[in-house]
């Protein structure tokens, strides 16, 4: 299908895509999963202000603790190591599993945190990560932690009117180690289940964020975080056997950490 | 009004902004080699070579391509890679019906230029978002792997 009538807008810095917002713009980004939902005409917006090449988020910036990716940088960049990976290749690796090379090209990182359907793969990964996303809206500038971004399928802590600006990742400490285990049929497919965990000794940090699940992710943190996630999905009211296939991502994924 | 560079040459198209980069290639300047299936990303007929890396065009928007350099499978007509990969795909049968050749050539040409190491698990795994319902994938996969063998050396 062909997507129904909307304007077009191409802001040149943050303050006017935010002027563009407030005057009811919907953001576009690489379009990745807009562009479908256009075509579909599941989204029907007046007009679109396109924020793909703004170099405010299309930059990025490293400390010693933490590294930052503008909201702009594309699953690509990632995936080449064109932008810092702070956990040494996992993220990259992530990357390159996410749709196909054609459709990581224009993706973007904070379109699919933005999007947030409950299986992409940034979501699930950065969470573990202890991720924040830095907003920009009328009334300034907030951070968010990503652990409570998502209050369901398509749903997160942004307003109507705001931006995501970039996503902040802690550095992991040596010794530390990301497991990430993405289950699906055929390679680039959105999840069937995702589980991830963070080990990181040096800071007493154990997350496990399982993915996939309809709605905002299982998240669990803490020495026993892996059996208490299991037993979350045991109580989560999906299907049995979308429940299965989280416990046996789990399982992978804790067990390439003890590996 | 929305200015690009295609295949080259320096185009202004007259398109609103619902129109995706397929139809205005197809449509308006009659470069009907960029095919369309799905309309939604997932197929791979209508991918085209956009700022040199590989991308839908069925999702990417003309408009929002304003001062972009796209090149169609028309494009790579005197194209060397190009050509070696249109000689293995006649040799290794790697079409049929010819709807996803042309993006299977571009993604291909992707594949031989930014993976020149790929071994046959890589090649299939980098052309799964290039459906084909005529050949099977064998005879694509052998000529791509043709071409990044004979570049070896
Ligand atoms: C065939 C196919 C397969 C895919 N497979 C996967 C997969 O396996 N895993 C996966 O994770 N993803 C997958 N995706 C989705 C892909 O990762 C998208 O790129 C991503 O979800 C959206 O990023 P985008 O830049 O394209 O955003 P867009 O499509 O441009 O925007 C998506 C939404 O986010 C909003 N938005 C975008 N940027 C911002 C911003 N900076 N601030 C505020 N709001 C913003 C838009 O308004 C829109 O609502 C797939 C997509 C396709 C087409
Ligand atoms: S028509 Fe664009 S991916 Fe199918
Ligand atoms: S040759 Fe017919 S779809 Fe590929």
């Amino acid at each position: 299908m062909k997507a129904a009538a909307f304007d077009l807008v191409r802001p040149r810095t943050v303050a006017d895509a935010l002027a563009a917002l407030a005057d009811g713009a919907r953001p576009l980004a690489g379009g990745q999963s807009l562009g479908p939902m256009l075509n579909f005409r599941l989204a029907t917006p007046e007009r679109l202000a396109d924020i793909r090449t703004l170099a405010a988020l299309r930059a990025h910036a490293e400390t010693d603790d933490t590294i930052t990716w503008g909201a702009a940088v594309t699953h690509a960049e990632v995936e080449d190591g064109r932008v810092p990976d702070p956990t040494g290749g996992t993220l990259r690796a992530i990357a390159g599993h996410i749709a196909y090379r054609a459709v990581r090209n224009r993706g973007t990182v904070g379109g699919s945190l933005a999007h947030a359907d409950p299986a992409a793969d940034w979501i699930s990964a950065l969470t573990a990560l202890g991720g924040s996303v830095r907003i920009a809206g009328p009334e300034g500038e907030r951070e968010e932690a990503l652990t409570g971004w998502m209050s369901g399928a398509f749903a997160t802590q942004l307003a109507e009117g705001e931006l995501l600006l970039s996503v902040t990742i802690p550095r992991p400490r040596p010794g530390a180690r990301l497991a990430y285990r993405k289950l699906c049929r055929k390679e680039g497919e959105f999840a069937m289940a995702i589980a991830a965990v963070l080990d990181d000794p040096a800071r007493a940090i154990r997350r496990v964020v399982v993915g996939a699940t309809d709605g905002a992710p299982i998240i669990a943190e803490g020495a026993d975080a892996g059996p208490r996630a299991h037993a979350a999905i045991d109580a989560w009211p999906g299907e049995a056997w979308k429940a299965r296939l989280l416990h046996v991502s789990l399982d992978r994924a804790l067990g390439d950490i003890a590996a | 009004m929305t200015t690009l560079t295609v295949n080259g040459i320096e185009t202004t198209l007259d398109v609103p902004p619902r129109t995706h980069l397929a139809d205005a290639l197809r449509e308006t300047l009659g470069l009907t080699g960029t095919h369309l299936g799905c309309e939604h990303g997932v197929c791979g007929a209508c991918t085209v070579e956009l700022d040199g890396s590989p991308a839908r065009a069925c999702i990417a928007f003309a408009a929002a391509c304003a001062g972009a350099v796209v090149r169609t499978i028309e494009g790579f007509e005197y194209d060397s890679v190009m050509a070696e990969l249109r000689a293995a795909f006649t040799a290794h049968h790697a079409l049929q019906c010819g709807y996803c050749t042309p993006g299977m050539l571009i993604t291909a040409r992707d594949i031989v230029l930014r993976i020149p190491g790929a071994d046959e698990a890589r090649v299939r795994r980098e052309l799964a978002g290039n459906l084909c319902r005529c050949t099977g994938y064998q005879g694509i996969v052998d000529a791509i792997l043709a071409v990044l063998a004979a570049r070896r050396g």
